[in-house]
């Protein structure tokens, strides 16, 4: 102990050299930031990207956190944002330089629908799949006394569903309530599909609401809603408390769905284009180490943390390795492509992924204007962009900007591609098929729907 | 008719003031909501023409749905489809505020009362900085104080000298005293 006195004494002595050499240290700091503002043709070099904290969230936390955008000499700072709002707003205004959307919203800001209208545009796709439905165990249980053979399949859950409102309905009681996370979000469209496709009509016979997801499980809890749809970890959280059983998967509504954007607005991209092609080329390099199974768990580590998704690592761990528990008294089950990231083309901006949006919001009467829908995905999804930021890293990317889906059961390769891509099924969960080509036909043929906009109309300005 | 405005906002300290302020410039305040748990069911209940919300609480979301489904029940609406005014909704989103108003509520009554709760967010943030700088600075010299603690009980000098052997090195090494008083704090823990 004693020597041990002497010998800190003799250190201090050394004191002014030691703090020389600490502060030596901290300005180096600084100079790697000098460093990377130096780079040329960057247009802006420091960068607020806003995130919701969700797993999905990943691509740019890991592109951050890996390095991957101060290889391209980017400094960004995330910011983490309490709304889907908020990042729209946000971005709307310039207060974020870009940020982690929902793959409608860019449509939606550029439309104006629930904001006003700001041209808004994403080159990057984020992920596929990665959401999905879970009710109540009460809920469960009633389905399954009401029709056990459609509850055999997440596909034809619903029409459970659909005998139990049956059955609430004949005996006077008010509509049972779901929640989602925001008007123009995957997660609306996908339980109105589901439901709509079981003839279920989301604006009638049950209530739908709108819930911030780190709420989601509380308010199951609480009986306040019977269910949900929403991304991880929100699911299996209600699933590992054992309050709740996830009755079908965004995957198994439509395989490979897209899910969240990258997204800025256009006047952005416009006056920052060597910037924003950093950005992709970033979270292109993010998203390819993040879909190697063997990075998944550090994966995990590193959006778990508390000034990120902020949830336990055993949770997020769930969906992001590769299976999914649906029910607390089961095993987790296989499900490898709950959440792609690089696989299936899954970062590149399908202008047919942007019309089926399109086409969801008409059927849901959020557009309530007639409007060129082609056009519109144009503006707004931008594979141009994208495929500048794969040449210059040597990556395939489709030739192609539409795809049609509800068409392939297994795996199969895109060869309208600058090399193969293999890519994944891409089967709705009612067989349905979206052909790009006959956009307004495939609007048509929905029976469930509160469409403003008469298909007539429609048809004049998508001849 | 005096219009009637709900509060939703977290923060106590900030939504007192603002209410105050609302209820000075003659509107009526029907709620102040500061947790967000059963928020349709509190909206649902009080009746009223614009909804002032902080921009940092999740519920805005949840406002962002009732707009979407006002053809059916008249619920509040987003005041940015409504008004075109950009600069203010510039000015909001950087105060930390934003509004939803009632289908119906002439949007020309929005601009005063926002405008308020602008000036009244603006004011509480100055506070809070204010009050930090404070923290920071009371902070601060307690860092130099023991920094100069350490020198004089393990270097030998009196006060005066290791001052300024501590002001001679922060102009030096071109950082602020407190840094340097940290860093001798942090490497006398390191070795001591």
């Amino acid at each position: 102990m004693k020597d041990n006195h002497i010998n800190r004494r003799n250190f201090l002595k050394m004191g002014s050299g030691i703090i020389l050499g600490a502060s030596a240290m901290g300005l180096s700091s600084f100079r790697s930031v000098a460093y990377a503002a130096g780079n040329t043709g960057l247009e802006k070099v420091k960068l607020s990207l806003g995130i919701i904290p969700l797993t999905d969230c990943a691509p740019i936390v890991v592109a951050k956190e890996k390095g991957f955008f101060s290889k391209y000499g980017l400094d960004v700072a995330i910011s983490k944002e309490a709304s889907w709002a908020n990042i729209r707003d946000k971005v709307s205004i310039g207060a974020l330089d870009g940020a982690h959307m929902l793959a409608g919203m860019p449509i939606a800001a550029t439309l104006g629908v629930g904001a006003l209208p700001k041209p808004t545009v994403t080159a990057f796709s984020m992920d596929l799949n990665g959401n999905a439905i879970t009710v109540s165990n009460d809920l469960y249980e009633r389905m399954m006394k009401a029709d056990p053979e459609a509850m055999k399949s997440s596909s034809t859950s619903a029409q459970a569903l659909k005998k139990v409102i049956d059955q609430e309905k004949a005996a006077g009681k008010e509509p049972m309530t779901f929640a989602m996370v925001f008007p123009v979000s995957t997660h609306n469209y996908q339980l109105r599909y589901w439901m709509g496709a079981a003839g279920i009509n989301p604006d009638q016979d049950v209530r739908l609401i709108v819930i911030p997801p780190p709420q989601m499980v509380a308010n199951l809890r609480a009986n306040n809603i019977m269910g949900y749809c929403v991304g991880e970890p929100w699911n299996e959280r209600a699933v590992e408390m054992g309050i709740g059983r996830v009755i079908a998967t965004s995957y198994e509504i439509w395989n490979n769905n897209p899910e969240k954007v990258f997204a800025v607005t256009q006047e952005w991209a416009e006056k920052n284009p060597h910037t924003h092609q950093a950005v992709i080329m970033g979270l292109l390099d993010a998203a390819q180490w993040m879909d190697k199974p063997e990075n998944r768990m550090e994966v995990v580590k590193i959006i778990s943390a508390a000034s990120y998704v902020n949830a336990p690592e055993d949770v997020v761990k769930m969906s992001m390795t590769g299976t999914f528990q649906y029910t607390k008294a089961e095993k987790p089950k296989d499900l490898p492509d709950f959440n792609v990231f690089y696989r299936y083309a899954a970062t590149f901006p399908w202008q047919s992924h942007a019309a089926w949006f399109i086409t969801q919001m008409l059927r849901w009467g959020q557009i309530t204007k007639p409007l060129d829908i082609k056009k519109t995905a144009q503006s707004v999804y931008r594979p141009d962009i994208y495929r500048e930021a794969a040449k210059a890293l040597g990556l395939p990317a489709p030739t192609i900007d539409y795809k049609t889906e509800g068409t392939h059961k297994a795996p199969w390769s895109l060869t309208e591609a600058t090399s193969p891509i293999a890519m994944g099924s891409d089967m709705f969960s009612d067989n349905m098929v979206y052909d790009p080509a006959k956009l307004v036909k495939y609007l048509a043929a929905f029976k469930v729907h509160n469409m403003q906009v008469s298909i007539a109309d429609l048809e004049k300005m998508n001849g | 008719m005096k219009s009637k405005v709900i509060l939703i906002d977290e923060n106590h300290g900030r939504a007192a003031l603002l209410q105050q302020a609302l209820l000075d410039a003659g509107y009526e305040v029907v709620a102040v909501i500061h947790d967000g748990d059963n928020l349709l069911a509190q909206l649902e209940q009080t009746p009223a023409d614009i909804i002032i919300i902080d921009l940092e609480s999740p519920d805005r979301d949840t406002l962002e749905y009732l707009t979407s489904i006002h053809q059916n029940h008249p619920k509040p609406v987003v005041m940015f489809a409504e008004n075109d005014d950009s600069d203010m909704i510039s000015a909001a989103i950087k105060a930390g505020v934003s509004a939803y108003i009632v289908d119906g509520f002439n949007t020309a009554r929005v601009k005063p009362i926002l405008e308020v709760a602008i000036a009244r967010f603006r004011e509480y943030h100055a506070m809070r900085c204010e009050l930090d700088a404070v923290k920071n600075k009371l902070a601060e010299r307690k860092l130099v104080e023991r920094a100069k603690g350490i020198l004089m009980s393990h270097r030998g000098m009196d006060e005066a000298t290791a001052y300024h052997s501590l002001r001679k090195m922060a102009m030096d090494k071109n950082l602020r005293l407190a840094e340097v008083a940290e860093q001798v704090i942090s490497i006398s823990e390191l070795l001591l």
